[in-house]
């Protein structure tokens, strides 16, 4: 439009963005207030964090969260880079039906995805535990990891990997030396998402994990049922902090590829 | 370097079909046609970025088939239509990628990317540590041709290097690119639909047409001498006549449309009764006043519609009075301010041209 | 000589596609579609006495579906995602048209936009509940300044659930429309000006059918995921307004009902396969950009 935007237009995006973030706001503010049960401010306080500090559960689940969203991360970036070069750079029999087929996972709700697996473990036999939880998490990574990727590859200028193999770089050369540096940004975003995905799951994980493995979404779903007490919202504070900075490098990546 | 009945097709559209194609070394050699023709396609059949059909032919240089070999084993190198320099490496390393493939030695890599860039006229110094993003249109141009010709490739494959950039630079790095072709006896297989460039540039131009080669022959023979219809309408401007082969007399046959007649010189083949097309081109047509004209040129009345004014030259837009077709003459301008040209729309007049001017047509006038 | 042989060798693997698609097929095909399968076969199954399967065959999970009870937590739950959906695109529209016709501010009102896609549900749904217990800041304040004497009840209602859902899905649903609106060139808007169309009538004959992909992708992508969630309905609704998604972590957990639970979700799933039949046909497009856009 040519003109300014109507002004109630401003009013509605202002109080919808207001409604998204002011809670959190709120929410990692009161980490820091002196009251336990009061909504009212009673001065400053580390006392949530010190008591998060203090409890083996919460920092043991912090650091599971932690390797699994990592090692998923890892793998699941490497095999669904893999994936969307084979779609986005090849002709073969049956590929738009893969690829339609790739959003499948995106939109199957979590809750079947977890029975789905925890049923398949059950008939398997397998126990539960951090590797049946790994397992899982990759397998709804990947397909968002892909989808990412490939964005970016079927936006990738092809002539770019022709020029490098009329100069004498073979298939491998070529992906290791142009393709890649290329999705760089691409891969790093797929593989940040992986990771907050991972990071973030509960009801995925509240299937497929055993007693004695707790992430620590399942951990402090746990305390969000019995009693809300504002170690949560030190808990919460941390987490917000850690898909924070991730955002922030996603983003500050991705600008530096486009320019 | 030889393309053997090579054929490619896509899907359901064939790109090129059963194509045979010579060019010896050093050659400058352009592949001419308007987009969809399959030049592109046949650039890249040979750089190895397509593969023929099965039983799609045979593609060789110096002699040896490649047919089954990537692009990476084959010995020539391309300069893509937008450049394709790596964004995300400098100008040096982006010349050198090539010579890093061939495990060339450090010191020798610095020596040759920097006479390399010297050689496209770039300044090793100031230029060599900039990435694409810095450079100018015609920069990139000079560093993508650095790129292909560093590795000293025995082809240069050249898919239409100069459509991006403007009109004068393009003029300049059309006289540099024969030059170097020249003086680095590397083949150069040319791919554009600028018919002016081709002309320009090469020692022989293809003309393709849906996925075939029309005629090849050197400049002046496509433009002076096109065997068809699509040649002589695609390169340069033409008029079309046709007509019946009446009678021959003194070394000229007559032809005889419904309501115009001309005459063309006899030539093998024609025979009384045979069907003729002729081209005449816009620069041989004169358009003179009415009973001003000498005996042995043809004549046609017509009526001037349109003077258009070209720069260089006029263009004389007539209206053949027995055929209402539309025929183009190119003027020369000899200052519309001081000298101005005669005629004006509606203006009564003759169009003549020798018959040694007419172009016979070996196909029919699509 | 060996280096190179390593070399081609590579060079093979990569270039064939079966080689790259191999590894993460596999992954999802154990472990995404062969599950599914499971979860099918189960609900035809028999229940185990303590969890689990019987061998046998049986329609009786599904026909179970018509008793009035679960029909009841069907519809529910299917009008509870279509309104969450309604009031997302309501108010996910106007964001999302603000953004895309935005100058200078655009890349921080997107970033924020995209902020909750990346934040954990969790931690959201507690904010929520922190905000709309009867202690909660909302009715504090409120009582504070004297608007109200008894706290308001919000918690564990139908109302919180939806506050909670919109809360949760309203990105889905404004990073599609914004994908889409963001592609309308102005140049379009001004041609309809020029042609006399008052902003009403540009909105109407002009943005509102070209978003139309980004409409139906972001409403997907809302009303999918809402319909099985069960977080929200567990957390905020207090387990009271039952949805499917409770039902089937139900039959799950405490009442050990696998086949029953494989049946729901199975349910569940076909109303998800509809959609995604949908968003195929008309905005596939729409949901790529909006993921690009949050990666």
């Amino acid at each position: 439009m040519t003109g300014r935007l109507p002004r109630w237009l401003g009013g509605v995006t202002g109080s919808v963005l207001l409604f998204l973030h002011l809670p959190i706001l709120i929410l990692v503010a009161f980490s820091f207030n002196a009251s336990r049960f009061s909504a009212g401010w009673a001065g400053f306080t580390l006392d949530w964090y010190r008591a998060m500090i203090n409890r083996p559960d919460i920092l043991r689940g912090l650091s599971l969260s932690l390797q699994i969203g990592l090692v998923s991360a890892i793998i699941s970036t490497v095999l669904g880079t893999a994936l969307a070069l084979a779609l986005h750079r090849y002709r073969f029999r049956g590929r738009a039906t893969l690829e339609s087929a790739m959003y499948v996972p995106l939109v199957t709700p979590e809750i079947v995805v977890g029975i789905s697996l925890l049923a398949l473990f059950a008939a398997l036999n397998v126990s539960l535990g951090r590797v049946t939880i790994l397992i899982a998490h990759v397998a709804f990574s990947i397909s968002f990891v892909t989808v990412i990727i490939g964005a970016r590859l079927a936006g990738m200028d092809r002539s770019l990997e022709e020029a490098a193999l009329t100069l004498g770089a073979d298939e491998f050369t070529t992906l290791i030396r142009v393709t890649i540096p290329q999705l760089m940004p691409g891969v790093v975003a797929g593989g940040l998402l992986a990771f907050t995905l991972s990071f973030d799951d509960y009801v995925i994980t509240s299937f497929v994990t055993g007693s004695g493995t707790s992430t620590l979404p399942v951990v402090v779903y746990g305390m969000v049922r019995r009693t809300i007490e504002p170690t949560v919202n030190a808990v919460s504070a941390v987490v917000l902090a850690v898909t924070t900075l991730l955002i922030y490098l996603a983003d500050w990546i991705s600008r530096r590829g486009t320019e | 370097m030889e393309f053997r009945g090579v054929s490619k097709t896509f899907g359901n559209t064939r790109a090129v079909t059963s194509l045979s194609l010579q060019i010896p070394p050093g050659e400058f050699f352009s592949l001419l046609g308007p987009s969809g023709c399959g030049k592109t396609t046949t650039l890249r059949l040979l750089a190895g970025l397509e593969e023929p059909d099965r039983d799609g032919g045979a593609i060789f240089i110096d002699g040896v088939p490649v047919t089954d070999r990537r692009p990476y084993e084959r010995d020539l190198s391309m300069v893509f239509q937008h450049y394709a320099l790596f964004p995300h490496l400098s100008v040096a390393r982006n010349v050198a990628f090539g010579l890093e493939q061939r495990s060339v030695p450090a010191a020798e890599r610095v020596r040759r990317v920097r006479d390399t860039l010297a050689l496209v006229r770039l300044d090793p110094g100031q230029f060599g540590n900039r990435m694409p993003s810095e450079l100018s249109g015609g920069q990139r141009q000079r560093v993508a041709l650095a790129r292909a010709l560093v590795i000293k490739p025995s082809i240069l494959l050249l898919d239409e290097p100069l459509g991006a950039i403007d009109l004068k630079l393009r003029k300049q790095m059309q006289l540099e690119l024969k030059a170097l072709n020249r003086t680095l006896g590397i083949t150069f297989v040319y791919v554009t639909h600028d018919q002016e460039e081709a002309l320009t540039l090469s020692d022989r131009i293809a003309v393709m047409d849906q996925g075939r080669v029309i005629q090849i022959g050197a400049p002046a023979e496509i433009y002076e001498c096109p065997r068809s219809a699509f040649v002589a309408e695609f390169i340069g401007e033409s008029n079309f006549l046709s007509g019946i082969a009446r009678e021959e007399r003194d070394g000229l046959w007559t032809i005889g449309g419904n309501e115009l007649e001309f005459q063309i010189p006899a030539q093998p083949g024609i025979g009384t009764g045979s069907p003729i097309n002729v081209a005449v081109r816009p620069e041989w047509l004169r358009v003179c006043p009415p009973g001003q004209a000498s005996h042995e040129a043809n004549r046609i009345p017509a009526t001037v519609r349109e003077v258009v004014y070209l720069g260089e030259t006029l263009q004389v837009v007539a209206e053949v009075t027995a055929t209402r077709q539309t025929m183009r003459v190119t003027v020369p301008n000899e200052g519309q301010l001081k000298n101005p040209i005669v005629w004006n729309p509606g203006d009564e007049v003759v169009l003549t041209w020798l018959p040694g001017d007419c172009q016979v047509l070996q196909e029919g006038v699509s | 000589m060996k280096d190179v042989r390593k070399q081609r060798l590579l060079a093979r693997i990569v270039s064939k596609p079966t080689t790259l698609l191999a590894p993460a097929g596999f992954w999802l095909l154990l472990f995404f579609i062969i599950p599914l399968g499971v979860m099918v076969v189960y609900s035809f199954m028999p229940r185990g006495i303590y969890g689990g399967v019987e061998p046998g065959f049986t329609l009786e999970h599904y026909l179970r579906f018509l008793d009035p009870l679960y029909l009841t937590i069907l519809l529910r739950t299917v009008l509870m995602a279509a309104g969450c959906t309604a009031v997302c695109l309501l108010l996910g529209y106007p964001v999302a048209f603000a953004i895309s016709r935005a100058r200078r501010w655009k890349h921080i009102l997107l970033l924020l936009v995209i902020m909750p896609f990346w934040t954990s549900f969790l931690v959201r749904t507690f904010a929520m509940i922190f905000l709309m217990r009867d202690t909660g800041l909302i009715n504090t304040t409120l009582m504070r300044i004297g608007v109200i004497t008894e706290p308001i009840v919000m918690l564990y209602t139908p109302f919180a659930v939806m506050v909670g859902l919109v809360y949760t899905f309203l990105p889905f649903m404004i990073l599609p429309i914004y994908a889409s609106l963001e592609r309308l060139p102005n140049s379009i808007l001004e041609a309809a000006e020029v042609l006399g169309a008052k902003p009403a009538a540009r909105f109407r004959r002009i943005i509102l059918p070209l978003s139309g992909p980004g409409v139906v992708a972001g409403s997907l992508l809302v009303f999918v995921p809402a319909l099985g969630s069960f977080i929200p309905s567990d957390l905020l609704g207090g387990a009271k307004q039952m949805l499917i998604g409770n039902l089937v972590q139900n039959q799950f957990g405490a009442a050990r009902n696998w086949p029953f639970g494989s049946a729901a979700s199975f349910v569940v799933m076909g109303v998800v396969l509809i959609g995604v039949l949908v968003y195929l046909r008309s905005g596939r497009g729409e949901v790529t950009t909006a993921l690009q856009d949050a990666g």
